[in-house]
C-alpha cells in the first residue's frame, strides 16, 4: 500500500470524525448549559443531581463511556439499538462533554460581578432577559479560552471512537497499520489530528479576537 | 404629594440590625442627601427603597401605592415589582455599565426591551441626553474606553433614560480619582437645578450641603436628625452630628 493509498484510506474516515466532533459540539454545548444552570438551582435536590452527573461522567473514563453506551444496551436489555454506531458514540461523547462544558460554564456564571445582576434588575429586565442579554454574552467572552482548550482535547478524543469500532479516521488507521504491519497510518493520523486542531486553534482565535471589542 | 415613603422600616443582617425602624420621605422635587459614618445603614436605606435587599418589616410606597407592606409582621412585596422598578432609578458607586454594549446601547436597551418603546424614538432621546452631558461624541464607545468620571456620567444618562420620577445615587463618587469627581456632581448639580426628584448617598460634605434641599443625618441605623442643610451643617444642636461633621473637617 503506497503512502497516498493509506491517506486516501483514512481521509474516508474523516467524515465520520467530524460527524463525531460536529455533532458533539452541537449537543454538548447547549446540554451542558442546562446542567451548569441545574447544578446552580436553589431546589437541592436538583442541584445534587447535576452535582451526580457531573461528578460521576468525568470521574470515569470516556472509553468506558462508549463501550456502557454502545454495548449495555445489549447486555441489559438483549437489545441492539441500532446498526449506525453514530448514534451511540455520539451519546457517549455529548453526555461526558456535556460535565466538562457546564463546570466551564459554572465557573464563567460564578465569576460574573453581582453589579451586573443589580443593575439589570433595577433597570427593570426580567431574570431570563438578565441571562440572555448581561449575563450570557460576558459569560462566553470569559469562558472562551476554557472552551477552546476543551475543544481541542474533543478532536483528539474521537480517535477513542475505535474502542467500538467505529470506522472513523483512526480506527481505519489501526486497522491499515496492524494489516500492513506498518507505523506510517499512526504518523498519518498525527498529522491529520494536528492540523484539525489548527483549523480549530484558527477559527477560535478569532472568535476570541472578534469578542474583545471591549475589556472585562 | 410623596413620591417616596418609607415607613418603620426594619432590616437585619443575621445579628447585624442594620436599619432600625427607619421612617423617610421623598416629595417631588426635592433632593434629600443622606450623609453619615460607614456602617450607618444609608446604603442599606437606599438598597431596600430599590428592591435590591427586602426590608425585614415597614411599608414602601411610591406614589402613595404600595409597593411593600407589613402582614402578620412580616413584609410582603407587591406582586408587580416590575411596575414599581419603572418609577426610580439607581446610580451605583461602581456604575455597573454593561461592559459588551456601546455607551447608546447602554442607554437604549432597556427603555426599548423593558419598556417596548419604538427604537428610533428612544435613539433620539438618548441622542439628545448625551448632548446635554457633554457626551455626544461617545454614543458608540465601549465603557472600557472612558474615564471613571465619564462611566458615571453614562451611568446617570443610562438611569435617565427610562424617564423615572426619583433617581437614586449610591455614593456616586466614591470609585472616582477626586480630580474626576467634579464633573459627576456637575451633572447631578444641574439635574437638581431642573427639579428631578433625587436621594443622594454622599460623603461629599460641601456639595451636600450646595446642593440638597434637605440632609438627613444616619447613624447606627436611626436618623439622628434631618433638616435644612443650613441648619444641619450650620448650627445643629445635636451632638453627635456636631462630632460627625466635626471629624470629617478634621481629615
Amino acid at each position: 500500500m503506497t503512502l497516498l493509498n493509506i491517506i486516501i484510506k483514512m481521509a474516508e474516515g474523516l467524515e465520520k470524525t467530524c460527524a463525531i466532533f460536529f455533532l458533539t459540539l452541537l449537543f454538548a454545548i447547549p446540554l451542558g448549559m442546562i446542567i451548569a444552570l441545574l447544578r446552580g438551582s436553589k431546589f437541592k435536590v436538583i442541584s445534587a443531581i447535576a452535582r451526580a452527573y457531573i461528578s460521576v461522567l468525568r470521574g470515569t473514563p470516556l472509553m468506558l463511556q462508549l463501550i456502557a453506551v454502545t454495548y449495555g444496551p445489549y447486555y441489559l436489555f438483549g437489545i441492539s439499538i441500532s446498526r449506525n454506531k453514530l448514534i451511540p458514540v455520539v451519546i457517549a461523547f455529548t453526555i461526558n462533554y456535556a460535565a466538562y462544558f457546564a463546570e466551564i460554564y459554572r465557573s464563567g456564571i460564578d465569576s460574573m460581578p453581582v453589579g451586573q445582576y443589580e443593575a439589570a434588575q433595577v433597570l427593570g429586565y426580567s431574570k431570563i432577559q438578565t441571562f440572555f442579554k448581561i449575563i450570557l454574552p460576558q459569560v462566553i467572552r470569559r469562558i472562551l479560552p476554557s472552551l477552546t482548550n476543551e475543544i481541542v482535547t474533543l478532536v483528539k478524543d474521537t480517535s477513542m471512537a475505535f474502542t467500538v469500532s467505529y470506522q472513523e479516521m483512526f480506527t481505519i488507521g489501526k486497522q491499515i497499520a496492524n494489516s500492513q504491519t506498518s507505523f506510517v497510518p499512526f504518523v498519518v493520523a498525527g498529522v491529520f489530528y494536528y492540523v484539525f486542531n489548527a483549523v480549530v486553534g484558527f477559527v477560535m482565535g478569532r472568535v476570541e479576537k472578534k469578542m474583545s471589542y471591549y475589556k472585562i | 404629594m410623596s413620591v417616596l415613603a418609607m415607613s418603620n422600616i426594619q432590616k437585619s443582617f443575621g445579628s447585624n440590625h442594620v436599619l432600625k425602624d427607619i421612617t423617610f420621605h421623598v416629595d417631588k422635587g426635592e433632593v434629600v442627601s443622606i450623609i453619615g459614618p460607614s456602617g450607618s445603614g444609608k446604603s442599606t436605606l437606599l438598597r431596600c427603597a430599590t428592591f435590591l435587599e427586602t426590608i425585614d418589616s415597614g411599608t414602601i410606597t411610591y406614589d402613595d401605592k404600595n409597593a411593600a407592606e407589613t402582614v402578620n409582621g412580616k413584609a410582603v412585596y407587591a406582586k408587580n415589582l416590575n411596575d414599581f422598578r419603572h418609577i426610580f432609578g439607581l446610580v451605583f458607586q461602581n456604575f455597573n455599565l454593561f461592559p459588551h454594549y456601546s455607551v447608546l446601547k447602554n442607554m437604549m436597551d432597556a427603555p426599548v426591551s423593558v419598556l417596548h418603546r419604538d427604537k428610533n424614538e428612544v435613539r433620539e432621546e438618548c441622542m439628545a441626553l448625551l448632548e446635554k452631558m457633554d457626551l455626544a461624541g461617545k454614543a458608540d464607545a465601549y465603557p472600557c474606553e472612558l474615564s471613571g468620571g465619564q462611566q458615571q456620567r453614562v451611568s446617570i444618562v443610562r438611569a435617565l433614560a427610562m424617564k423615572p420620577e426619583i433617581l437614586f445615587f449610591d455614593e456616586p463618587t466614591s470609585a472616582l480619582d477626586p480630580e474626576l469627581t467634579g464633573e459627576v456632581l456637575k451633572v447631578i448639580k444641574q439635574l437638581a437645578d431642573e427639579k428631578m426628584t433625587m436621594v443622594i448617598v454622599t460623603h461629599e460634605m460641601p456639595f451636600a450641603r450646595a446642593v440638597s434641599d434637605r440632609v438627613v443625618f444616619m447613624d447606627k441605623g436611626v436618623v439622628v436628625e434631618q433638616g435644612r442643610p443650613e441648619e444641619l451643617f450650620g448650627q445643629t444642636q445635636n451632638e453627635r452630628t456636631k462630632q460627625f461633621l466635626q471629624n470629617y473637617s478634621n481629615t
